[in-house]
């Protein structure tokens, strides 16, 4: 039977029928939906860990101990992840182990452009790179089957353009396959130097091995044509490549790293140009060059974007340049808080107390954006804490009382606590924010491990944030509605000029998964003075009309955050 | 081969549109790239899906580019305007006529342009429908993207008891009715 699935769909139907038995991830556009759709398949337990550190270690435990695991993340998830993962390419496993890492080229959903097969590289962990859903369910398979046959985790990269593209897909049926028997292994499993030594000298073996293998792999496969051109490419790319130069013989890459040297030596020598066409960096072209081949390909594209048919054409083809799309006079869209969100309040206040704001990952880096404008610094995962810290003890304790941090509930569980910790234990008197909306917002509303329910929507334990920040010894944590702009107002104010370190948790759920709105403010024109205050806040569903404002029926869910602002009274639930 | 382009806000629905035209492709035989938007524009930016269909070449890329495009389904008048470069010279705009300010817009650093739909009738065939009303007629506003599939059944291959079919098959069963009346409507719409 033939389905339509996206790349991701596709991932986590593959490790239902790979009989995998594990699989944890964190959320991570454009991931999500890998676990998402794991956790309909029963035959496997899945969760969502508070951050990717933790989901490799799951996996590789779940893999040393006999069955075969998944673990999902978003590219820079891997670097969070990449202490337990450029050891597990040491111990190697026992059962099949595969990491699924989706970069973002182009940025659509990221804060930069990693190229994960320089991390495989780094690692000396094998790479798949598959073009398309159906590449995603089969090469996920053979990556296990990789993973067991030479000892070692396997990394399966996704790019946006895979992750989030529906193609047809074949599916199949699940292998069971029994647990693998475990047995204490000390010079394997337990990394101490004189152990590793001798993986380390494995591992050099294990890539070799594997790397001889390739030449003869399935997926590296050539498709010859015309041979006066030559492309090598893979993933995202190679689709770009088939339409943008059909007459071309072409080198499928399908195992990104090791390469095949031997299959690509070949396939150079029998075409006249060779081109080498890949998203990102130039991985493969500067491995074949140190082989002294000739080619070219990065010089043409660049790095920074993603490559498209047009692109290809243009550069390699001599085909006309597509050009960016004509904007001109036409007003950009960026994305926004939406009508209703805890987020708004929170900035509002901080911009009119002039504060200095270390943001983090998630919705509330919105915040950023006119006419809040309210971000000074966003970086990573968790960084909030750790750099209002470093400007504090940078430029003394007064800087601490016009800086905060802000990070959401999700982030704070993911990357928070250690910077907290070393607030506490360093003597800070900083103030941190933890905009608690009850979930993890940006990637469409995942539970973690702080709003009390697991990847299911079964109940669970709730880390309670307030008795952790009392356990690391903070005197001050104060929770506050954000919908209650005046209380949040004076909190913090109160918290920012204490000279002791503070947290704040501004909690209010999501406004999108509020299962029933408020009722819809409506504009009074008799009592409005036109004064513009209420669109201060940038809700989406104000806009300004002749006598003064309107609000949008059908986007407004009552917050109320306007009214607030107002001096005249002139907005108020419709009656 | 058909290429298709959806665009609109964020949250208006384009996900289902696909949803529903990639199912109906593969119902009838047709090979199928869907590509899809998802995280932060997803927060009211401005979102674009690409629909290639085919029964009779390849397809690989799941990208419909710059003057490929034989339909462009715009939710949003703004979006119409900025998804014009991809209409094929004897291509079809089919725009619901909805205004929803962008963030510029609505804090004063920019204005909506006021000849938004006039500057796409002059360079693409155009058809207007305000989908949200007739929509709200069938029941919610929500699904004025059925509506619009109505109005996109007639420039594709397939019965519309194959359109049904597939919607069917993408929507809860408890909206159904109101999915098939709006499509329906979409349908009949002249």
């Amino acid at each position: 039977m033939k389905k339509l699935l996206l790349g991701n769909e596709a991932i986590a139907r593959g490790a239902y029928e790979a009989g995998v038995r594990v699989s944890s991830a964190y959320p991570g556009t454009p991931s999500t939906e890998i676990n998402e759709n794991v956790a309909t398949y029963p035959e496997i337990y899945s969760e969502w860990a508070p951050n990717e550190k933790v989901a490799v270690e799951v996996a590789l435990g779940a893999a040393v101990s006999g069955a075969r695991s998944l673990a999902c993340m978003k590219h820079v998830g891997l670097n969070v992840a990449a202490d337990p993962f450029f050891t597990a390419t040491y111990t190697g496993v026992n059962a099949g182990m595969v990491v699924v890492v989706a970069d973002d080229p182009g940025m659509h959903s990221s804060q930069n452009e990693q190229d994960t097969r320089m991390l495989a590289r780094a690692s000396h962990a094998p790479i798949l790179d598959p073009s398309n859903s159906q590449e995603c369910k089969d090469f996920l398979k053979l990556a296990y089957d990789i993973s067991e046959k030479y000892d070692t985790p396997v990394i399966l990269r996704l790019t946006t353009r895979i992750a989030h593209a529906r193609t047809l897909v074949e599916l199949e049926d699940r292998i069971e396959l029994p647990l693998r028997e475990y047995n204490r292994d000390i010079k394997k499993f337990v990394s101490m130097p004189a152990n590793m030594i001798g993986r380390h000298l494995y591992v050099e073996e294990r890539e070799a091995r594997l790397a001889n293998d390739a030449n003869k792999l399935s997926i590296n496969k050539i498709e010859w044509a015309d041979r006066t051109v030559g492309v090598i490419t893979s993933g995202a790319a190679y689709n770009y490549v088939k339409e943008a130069m059909p007459n071309a013989s072409v080198l499928k890459l399908g195992l990104a790293y090791p390469m095949p040297r031997k299959l690509i030596e070949e396939f150079a020598n029998a075409v006249d140009t060779l081109y080498v066409i890949e998203d990102m960096e130039p991985f493969y072209e500067d491995a074949i060059k140190s082989w002294g081949i000739k080619c070219s390909g990065k010089e043409l594209t660049g790095v920074q974007g993603e490559l498209f048919a047009r692109k290809i054409a243009a550069k390699f083809q001599g085909a006309e340049e597509a050009g960016p799309m004509n904007t001109q006079g036409i007003p950009a869209r960026p994305p926004v808080l939406c009508p209703g969100c805890p987020h708004r309040g929170l900035y509002h206040i901080l911009g009119k107390l002039k504060l200095t704001v270390c943001s983090d990952i998630g919705c509330y880096t919105l915040g950023a954006l006119p006419p809040l404008s309210g971000v000074d610094t966003c970086v990573c995962m968790g960084a909030s804490i750790g750099m209002a810290h470093g400007m504090e003890k940078a430029r003394g304790a007064m800087q601490a009382k016009k800086t905060v941090a802000v990070l959401g509930d999700s982030t704070f569980c993911h990357s928070g606590l250690t910077g907290l910790l070393n607030m506490a234990y360093n003597r800070s008197v900083g103030t941190v924010i933890v905009a608690d909306n009850s979930i993890t917002g940006m990637t469409g509303h995942q539970n973690n491990p702080a709003n009390g329910y697991d990847i299911h929507g079964e109940p669970t334990t709730a880390l309670d944030i307030v008795k952790l920040c009392e356990a690391m010894g903070i005197n001050n944590v104060r929770v506050v509605d954000p919908f209650d702009l005046k209380e949040l107002e004076k909190v913090v104010r109160e918290e920012t000029e204490r000279d002791e370190l503070s947290v704040i948790i501004s909690r209010r759920p999501c406004a999108l998964i509020v299962k029933q709105p408020g009722v819809p403010f409506v504009c009074d024109s008799e009592k409005c003075r036109n004064c513009g205050l209420c669109m201060k806040i940038g809700c989406p569903a104000i806009r300004k009309i002749e006598t003064g404002v309107a609000v949008d029926p059908t986007q407004c869910v009552g917050c109320g955050l306007c009214a607030q602002l107002c001096h005249f009274g002139a907005l108020n639930p419709e009656a | 081969m058909y290429n298709i382009v959806i665009v609109g806000v964020g949250g208006q629905g384009t996900l289902l549109a696909s949803k529903i035209l990639g199912q109906l492709a593969m119902n009838n035989g047709y090979d199928v790239r869907v590509s899809e938007v998802h995280g932060m524009s997803q927060r009211g930016g401005s979102v674009v899906t690409y629909v290639r269909i085919s029964n009779d070449q390849p397809l690989y890329s799941s990208i419909v580019e710059q003057g490929q495009a034989d339909i462009v389904l715009a939710f949003e008048n703004l979006e119409a305007l900025r998804a014009l470069p991809y209409l094929k010279a004897d291509g079809t705009m089919v725009v619901n006529t909805q205004e929803i300010l962008p963030m510029p817009v609505i804090t004063g650093s920019t204005k909506y342009p006021e000849d938004c739909l006039s500057r796409v009738e002059a360079n693409a065939n155009t058809i207007k429908i305000n989908a949200v009303d007739i929509a709200h007629e069938c029941g919610t506003y929500r699904a004025a993207n059925v509506v619009l599939m109505g109005v996109c059944a007639k420039m594709l291959p397939f019965a519309e008891d194959e359109w049904h079919k597939a919607i069917e098959q993408c929507v809860k069963p408890k909206f159904l009715e109101i999915n098939i009346s709006a499509f329906d409507r979409g349908y009949a719409y002249k």
